[in-house]
């Protein structure tokens, strides 16, 4: 761990891979913006990889003021101790008050590496930052400008905020998709700082041998319209009727964990706790009763309509339209009123 | 030759599982009201490790730190095919946080002789997904996150599988190892019923004294100690007791234990409480669903 450091910069790990920033930590950056400008401090980003220092104008576009770059042959490739090892170094020379990272795959298997050998905290999958007060119930100390991390815990039936006001950093992963994409400001300059790595074979105990990666099936988070199917829904030849309705309204079909679990649609439709976070304009409910996981990714969608026989469903309680009445009949009669609107237009 | 197995599990609430009959009046959740249950990604390590024994032979043990009551997923372990089940139970574990939980768990892991370490890739509790890495990094071991599929497990290297969230990749580690399983790895086996019949009065010296406490109303606290030291001697004779361990035992820095051992402590705590909005009841036929859709034009929601 570091000491309290109140003058330390607020930093956010720049994850990439091949070359191409991953979208967590670009989300991240405005709200780090505002920690660090609430603060009165810098915010910094670090880059590591090889061959990567190009990606400083980008990330000084989307707010920071410095950018701190550790390439190495050896960093090309993500590995968990590598990686850890060249940020905890880092860490420790510079002393930040707050390093953030992206809830990503990797997010979650380097934070904690790094937090354990700090010996400092970590707060996984934060839905918000804050900076605030907070008095230690023991001695009554108040310990002042804090970071306060907050995080659905409890399967999302509670919220907690996080403090640590002694083993610094003061660390937290964010969900991906929770803080909305900033818009880079061209004209932007920031410093870059180079920084020196040393690194041997010996640091990358993992040899990967095969690696594939696909395409997203579905761009949940851009989608103006969102369809989506729960367990309600009956059967994967049904879930037929919420594609047929997300294709005549142009919208992005999607679905709970329990239609996914059940196969009705592949996991890159999954909205909600462990899928996607969305907030479009428009979000169908078809057959979700809205378990609060689900309801953790979709509440923030502009206007809800809910579909569903149970009108004790929860997902009425967050719906602006609520339709208690068979899918099998309310979903064809909404694809014939589109269809019939589109028809007049032409 | 065999592979020592370490698999670390936990005893959760069924968060999963919230219905109306768990809800308080205000729409907060009354947590006591939960099943209690096997944390379902820690079935799946557990069920990875017992194929590894299948296949080559070898010890599982399962540590599970928590009150007594987690002696259940212990006895469960054992029914499904644990050779040694450890209760890592002590007052003076409440309050860690993950950081700390790591560091107890690595100081009872380091009394047994191990090659590979499971945990689940995470707890339905906290869903933080921390403890594996802080884990493998303070017994100084390679971790690989996110496994699902064991591929290959040859002398001392292991291949294994894992989502990178948009793909696999496939990596290979020598041993000593930590491997985080994913609930795809594959389908936990139910309890088999001879080690049922066998294991069903495996108990925790806790739960032995408890049990006396119960049967024995008002005895004295010497008779219910010497009660127990019998009961436990006929355990480990029929080979039924379960290890129990506590901080000493497992001589642990109490500097890093506990309260004291966390970095991170809770601010505040708020219940999420499912906000009623302004709704509109759209009755279920052609019209009603025509004139909300005509709405949603007027309204430019729908382009």
């Amino acid at each position: 761990m570091i000491e309290v450091n109140r003058k330390g910069e607020v930093w956010v790990f720049a994850e990439q891979h091949n070359g191409q920033i991953e979208d967590t930590p670009v989300e991240l950056m405005s709200k780090a913006r505002h920690l660090a400008d609430t603060l009165g401090v810098k915010l910094a980003a670090v880059v590591l990889g090889d061959g990567v220092k190009d990606l400083a104008t980008k990330l000084t576009q989307y707010g920071a003021d410095k950018v701190y770059i550790a390439e190495h042959p050896l960093l090309r490739t993500y590995q968990t101790n590598s990686y850890a090892k060249v940020i905890y170094d880092l860490i420790h020379k510079h002393s930040p008050q707050i390093v953030l990272y992206g809830a990503t795959i990797a997010g979650r298997d380097l934070a904690p590496r790094i937090a354990s050998a700090t010996k400092a905290g970590l707060t996984a999958d934060c839905t918000d930052l804050q900076i605030g007060d907070h008095t230690t119930v023991k001695d009554k100390k108040v310990h002042k400008n804090l970071l306060f991390q907050i995080r659905p815990a409890f399967g999302g039936n509670i919220v907690a905020t996080i403090i640590n006001h002694d083993r610094w950093p003061q660390m937290a992963t964010v969900r991906e998709g929770v803080m909305p994409m900033p818009e880079p400001d061209v004209k932007r300059k920031g410093e870059v700082i180079k920084e020196e790595v040393t690194l041997a074979q010996s640091d990358l105990p993992l040899e990967v041998l095969e690696e594939h990666k696909r395409p997203k099936k579905v761009d949940l988070k851009a989608a103006r319209i969102i369809v989506a199917g729960g367990a309600g829904v009956g059967s994967k030849d049904n879930f037929k009727l919420i594609w047929d309705l997300a294709n005549c309204l142009g919208a992005a079909p999607a679905a709970t964990r329990a239609a996914v679990d059940l196969g009705f649609i592949d996991h890159d439709h999954q909205v909600g706790q462990t899928g996607t976070t969305v907030r479009p304009s428009l979000y169908i409910a078809v057959g979700i009763s809205g378990a609060i996981q689900h309801q953790a990714g979709m509440s923030q969608s502009q206007k809800i309509v809910a579909i569903n026989n149970d009108p004790n469903a929860p997902i009425f309680g967050v719906a602006h339209y609520k339709i208690i009445g068979d899918l099998n009949k309310v979903v064809p009669m909404m694809i014939k009123s589109t269809k019939e609107k589109s028809v007049k237009e032409n | 030759m065999g592979y020592n197995c370490v698999v670390l599990i936990k005893q959760v609430p069924d968060t999963k599982r919230i219905t109306g009959d768990v809800m308080n009046d205000d729409g907060t959740v009354k947590r006591s009201a939960l099943p209690a249950i096997f944390n379902p990604e820690d079935l799946n390590a557990l069920e990875l490790a017992i194929r590894i024994k299948d296949k080559f032979g070898g010890h599982i043990t399962v540590i599970t730190m928590g009150l007594p009551a987690a002696s259940e997923v212990l006895r469960d372990s054992l029914f499904r095919g644990a050779d040694e089940a450890i209760l890592l139970t002590d007052r003076r574990c409440a309050a860690s946080d993950t950081l700390a939980t790591s560091y107890i768990l690595s100081c009872a892991v380091k009394k047994i002789h191990y090659d590979i370490v499971l945990c689940g890739r995470q707890a339905i509790d906290g869903d933080t997904a921390q403890v594996g890495p802080q884990l493998a990094e303070k017994l100084g071991v390679t971790q690989i996150t996110y496994v699902e599929e064991l591929t290959e497990l040859s002398g001392r290297t292991i291949t294994a599988r894992r989502n990178i969230g948009n793909g696999w990749q496939l990596v290979k580690t020598a041993l000593p190892v930590l491997l985080t399983v994913t609930g795809d790895a594959n389908e936990p086996r139910v309890a088999a019923a001879k080690k049922m019949m066998k294991y069903k009065n495996a108990l925790a010296p806790v739960e032995i004294e408890q049990k006396i406490k119960t049967e024995n109303p008002g005895a004295d606290v010497m008779d219910i100690k010497e009660l127990a030291e019998h009961k436990c001697g006929k355990l480990i004779e029929q080979g039924l007791l379960m290890k129990q361990w506590d901080l000493d035992a497992i001589e642990a820095d109490l500097s890093w234990c506990g309260m004291s051992g966390s970095p991170t402590k809770v601010h505040r705590i708020q219940s999420v409480v499912l906000a009623a909005k302004e709704t509109k009841q759209i009755e279920p036929n052609e019209k009603a669903v025509s004139d909300m859709i005509h709405e949603l034009i007027a309204d430019k929601i729908i382009a």
